[in-house]
């Protein structure tokens, strides 16, 4: 059988849909995942046991199991607990948030600990409680360094986003299974849909190091 | 104003000050010397809690600063910090270095803070550079600047941790022409330094401390010209 790429231009519409439900999907997990991960990472390097234990635990749980079962346990384990079916997209956006927040965590970390300790004693030497220390002087500086891993955190989350396809969300990979069913061209759909992947990922990782070279360049990084 | 009694300082195992009674006058300069080592810096950062000591009882303008419940934050406000190697805060400009502790600790207004930012900047020389980056300056100006954020939150004494000892050899001049002004003004000061010269015309007491334990104080002239101890007399053989 001939390649046929022909039938392009008419998959390209329900494609691109789906490429917006990935971009909307990694953005809003990776967005959670921030939130999640930059508390945890604090609480990672915090003075307090029990904070640093927990928050110990959430990562190893979810860097240590799969995301496809993480997904599971939220989309289909969960509903029994609670007695009501959780949405496809609350389900996704929760489980990816969730993990990409361990992800996160770890970076956050890593930035926090490239700090030099000097400035942690500085702003200490001049009264600043740690949370002001932390708020004013280590977490601003530490944002700039994981701006890059950050970046590949989202591009991880858009690839790895395509796990959905299983709970019947419409991101990109479903669509092209849906286009397949229709047209009976696999290899053709999935080349496209790879290279629609291939796309915004060379997108995004341009745009990282573009904002890295911004931030060298403003002396700011170092 | 500051008083040690019996400080001692252990990190893990290893003892690192003997017992320390030290005392330190209002308005007086003090400069701490000793070999690499011998506790100087440790000595230095027990006095503002940077370090916790592990006995023995620290008291700062009469208050006893070692007990339990002491709010440490209160005490650090009171007295300024200087590093060796500067510790500028490399994202914020040398206006908001020196105006962001006064903000946030004491609650002075914006306005009031960058006035009072820009005229310590004055008094220490750079007036022109407040909207520049610490990295875009030489390391005396750094140092400068240093010393400025410190005196932002009007502290009731100043510790210096060899200041000049990460400066080229032609900038150490500019930082204790800051300094001797300073002294000048009756700022109280400890200051840990291996600069003889300095020591000998600013100092009012010097101390000297090897392996944990001040060996020697006394006046400049006695303890740096004429020392007693076999070891001072050993140090100072070295360094002069
Ligand atoms: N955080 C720490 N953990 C473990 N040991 C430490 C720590 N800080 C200092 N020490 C040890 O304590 C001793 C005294 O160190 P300190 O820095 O006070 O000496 P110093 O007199 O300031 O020396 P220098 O002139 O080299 O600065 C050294 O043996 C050092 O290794
Ligand atoms: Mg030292």
């Amino acid at each position: 059988m001939a390649l046929d790429f022909s039938i392009i231009p008419g998959i390209m519409p329900a494609l691109l849909a789906g490429a917006k439900m990935t971009i909307e999907l990694a953005v809003i997990s990776v967005a959670i995942g921030f939130v999640i991960g930059s508390l945890v990472g604090i609480a990672r390097v915090s003075q307090n046991r029990a904070l640093k234990v927990i928050a110990g635990i959430y990562v190893d749980f979810i860097r240590g199991t799969p995301l496809l079962v993480q997904l599971f346990l939220v989309y289909f384990g969960l509903p029994t607990l609670i007695g009501r079916p959780v949405p496809p997209f609350i389900a996704a956006i929760s489980a990816m948030g969730i993990n990409s927040g361990a992800y996160v965590a770890e970076i956050v970390r890593a930035g926090i600990q490239s700090i030099d300790r000097g400035q942690t004693e500085a702003a200490r030497s001049l009264g600043l409680t740690s949370s002001q220390t932390m708020q004013y002087i280590i977490f601003p500086q530490a944002f700039r360094r994981i701006i890059p891993p950050l970046g590949n955190e989202f591009i991880a989350m858009l690839k790895d986003s395509s796990l959905v396809s299983v709970i019947a969300l419409e991101d990109l990979l479903r669509k092209g299974q849906v286009v397949i069913t229709r047209t009976f061209r696999p290899f053709e759909v999935y080349t496209v849909v790879a290279l629609i992947y291939l796309v915004m990922t060379f997108v995004i990782s341009k745009l990282v190091s573009w904002s890295e070279r911004k931030l060298k360049a403003v002396g700011q990084i170092d | 104003m500051i008083k040690t009694v019996g400080l001692r300082k252990s990190f893990g195992h290893n003892e690192v000050l003997h017992g320390i009674d030290a005392t330190i006058n209002p308005h007086e300069v003090v400069v701490v010397v000793g070999p690499s080592g011998s506790g100087k810096s440790t000595f230095l950062r027990c006095l503002n809690l940077l370090e916790k000591p592990t006995a023995g009882e620290i008291y700062f303008d009469g208050q006893l600063i070692t007990a339990p419940g002491v709010n440490v934050n209160e005490i650090r406000r009171e007295m300024g910090m200087v590093f060796q190697s500067f510790n500028l805060f490399p994202h914020l400009t040398v206006l908001d270095n020196i105006a962001l502790a006064p903000k946030i600790v004491r609650h002075v207004s914006k306005d009031e803070a960058e006035e009072t930012a820009r005229d310590l900047l004055r008094k220490v020389g750079i007036a022109d550079k407040e909207s520049a980056y610490p990295q875009e300056l030489s390391g005396g100006q750094q140092q400068r600047v240093a010393i400025a954020r410190a005196l932002a939150m009007k502290p009731m004494a100043m510790l210096f941790d060899e200041p000049t000892s990460a400066l080229d050899p032609e900038m150490i001049g500019e930082v204790l022409d800051v300094m001797k002004a300073l002294a000048v003004e009756g700022m109280t000061m400890v200051v840990v330094s291996h600069e003889m010269g300095f020591a000998r015309e600013v100092a009012d007491r010097v101390l000297f401390m090897d392996a944990g334990l001040i060996v020697e104080e006394g006046p400049p002239a006695q303890v740096l010209g004429d020392p007693k101890n076999p070891r001072t007399k050993a140090f100072l053989g070295k360094v002069l």
